[in-house]
């Protein structure tokens, strides 16, 4: 039986090495019946990018604890979009403060999720705004 | 659809990676894509890295990618992880370990999820091989998924089989069962640094030994027996994989020379008959079952002991095929 998994990229850029935030939500993905690439810490955005189009995934999830989040994240849509992949949704999290939230919208992330967002608003989130690319 | 395997042996990545999740995905029509490719086929070198959970396969991929770049290969990965049987989700992990590629364009890693295969791979991973090979990837890499002791499908599909093994995972006895130790064409001791390690080397040397004759070796080939050391010495690590490399390379050349190569390619195309079977006609009868709720019908009918399933297949059967 045909059947469209929903694939998603975990990663996190930059220099932040906290990940076990980004490890809780890859189980809590994996539980909600998506395929997970989890690809770890301390990648570029050029990194995330490539390994985004080879996987093929719908999501990609950026996680950012260090306050680069306002270069990092927008990098990461806009490499996306040079490769006319910007039907891929990126999303953000981590610690972010509300004044930089217009600006990554802006620039092309779809939700942001701070501290306190809880496991099952993400699934759901994630099951009402994304289709599996077809 | 149309036109996406042209895409491919244009060396598109993202047609690629879209034929690939559409063979997982199983979505129909998605043989035409292959149609395109099949008869451009044919031209890499397949290698399969299969083993124990934890010996170290994706490390030891990672190392390998790096030592055929440095010969000017390009090299192509599938990296199969499992499927959770409860919830169908996965966690693919692998690639973490193969980061320093990630920007290199002649290199190609695509993470797969088992989706509830039994042996050690995806349905998918026989026809991503295709999709790489058609990408022109010199050298194809399968890393199983962590096997146990019979998960040995690696064999239909790869060329040269590399099986590792680690210290302290049992006795001589574990080397002398059928299964997995029947399939290597290279052993790896891997983290040959830890106690043990001696040991293991010794009884895989005479479990080797002893199967001397009993296959295509027949005609030649010894299986090698390679000491791979720690990561926690780069050099020492990098170095050994190397040697594993040429060893590989070598393999490849013994079929080659020895015209071994078409029988390992009728192992696979054997396979792949199977499958193809499997999704002409099982597939239109499944699903047609799983239409209006037929089949949970039948599932209640068989829980509740009013028929049983060898019946129930039979009768099946006799209405689908004539």
């Amino acid at each position: 039986m045909s059947v469209r998994r929903i694939r998603i990229l975990l990663a996190k850029p930059g220099l932040d090495g906290h990940d076990r935030g980004a490890k809780v939500l890859a189980r809590c993905f994996r539980d909600a019946g998506f395929e997970v690439i989890y690809t770890g810490c301390h990648q570029t955005p050029e990194q995330i990018a490539a390994a985004a189009l080879q996987e093929d995934v719908d999501v990609v999830g950026l996680s950012c604890l260090s306050g680069a989040h306002k270069y990092l994240f927008p990098q990461v849509a806009k490499l996306l979009k040079d490769e006319g992949a910007d039907d891929i949704v990126v999303i953000g999290g981590g610690i972010i403060p509300e004044q930089d939230m217009d600006a990554l919208y802006e620039a092309g992330l779809k939700a942001i999720f701070t501290p306190g967002a809880t496991l099952e608003s993400l699934v759901e989130w994630i099951n009402t705004n994304v289709t599996p690319r077809a | 659809m149309k036109e996406l395997g042209k895409r491919v042996l244009s060396g598109d990545i993202r047609a690629a990676s879209r034929l690939i999740r559409n063979l997982e995905d199983q979505v129909p029509n998605t043989y035409i894509a292959m149609q395109e490719i099949f008869t451009k086929t044919g031209n890499s070198h397949v290698i399969g890295i299969t083993g124990a959970p934890g010996a170290g396969k994706s490390t030891l991929t990672d190392e390998l990618i790096y030592s055929y770049r440095q010969k000017d290969k390009s090299v192509g990965v599938l990296a199969v992880d499992p499927t959770s049987p409860f919830t169908g989700g996965a966690l693919l992990g692998d690639r973490v370990r193969m980061l320093r590629h990630a920007e290199d364009k002649r290199v190609f890693v695509r993470s797969l999820a088992t989706r509830g295969s039994m042996g050690g791979l995806s349905k998918a991973v026989g026809e991503g091989i295709h999709v790489l090979d058609a990408l022109g990837k010199a050298k194809v890499i399968v890393e199983t998924c962590g096997v146990g002791q019979q998960e040995v499908e690696i064999i239909n599909h790869a060329h040269t089989v590399i099986v590792v093994l680690v210290p302290g995972m049992g006795d001589e006895i574990q080397a002398l069962k059928a299964g997995l130790m029947e399939v290597a064409d290279i052993f790896v001791i891997n983290k040959a640094d830890r106690e043990g390690a001696g040991k293991l080397y010794k009884e895989t040397l005479n479990m080797v030994h002893m199967s001397k004759g009993s296959k295509e070796d027949a005609k030649g080939w010894n299986i090698p027996v390679l000491l791979v050391e720690s990561v926690l010495e780069p050099h020492k690590f990098a170095k050994s994989v190397d040697v594993l490399r040429e060893k590989v390379d070598e393999h490849y050349q013994y079929l080659i020379d020895n015209n071994l190569l078409s029988d390992r390619m009728r192992r696979k195309t054997s396979a792949e008959i199977n499958e193809a079977l499997w999704a002409a006609i099982l597939q239109p009868v499944l699903n047609d079952l799983e239409k209006d709720g037929k089949l949970d019908k039948m599932v209640d009918k068989v829980l509740k002991k009013e028929v049983d399933p060898y019946s129930l297949a039979e009768e099946i059967a006799c209405r689908y095929i004539k």
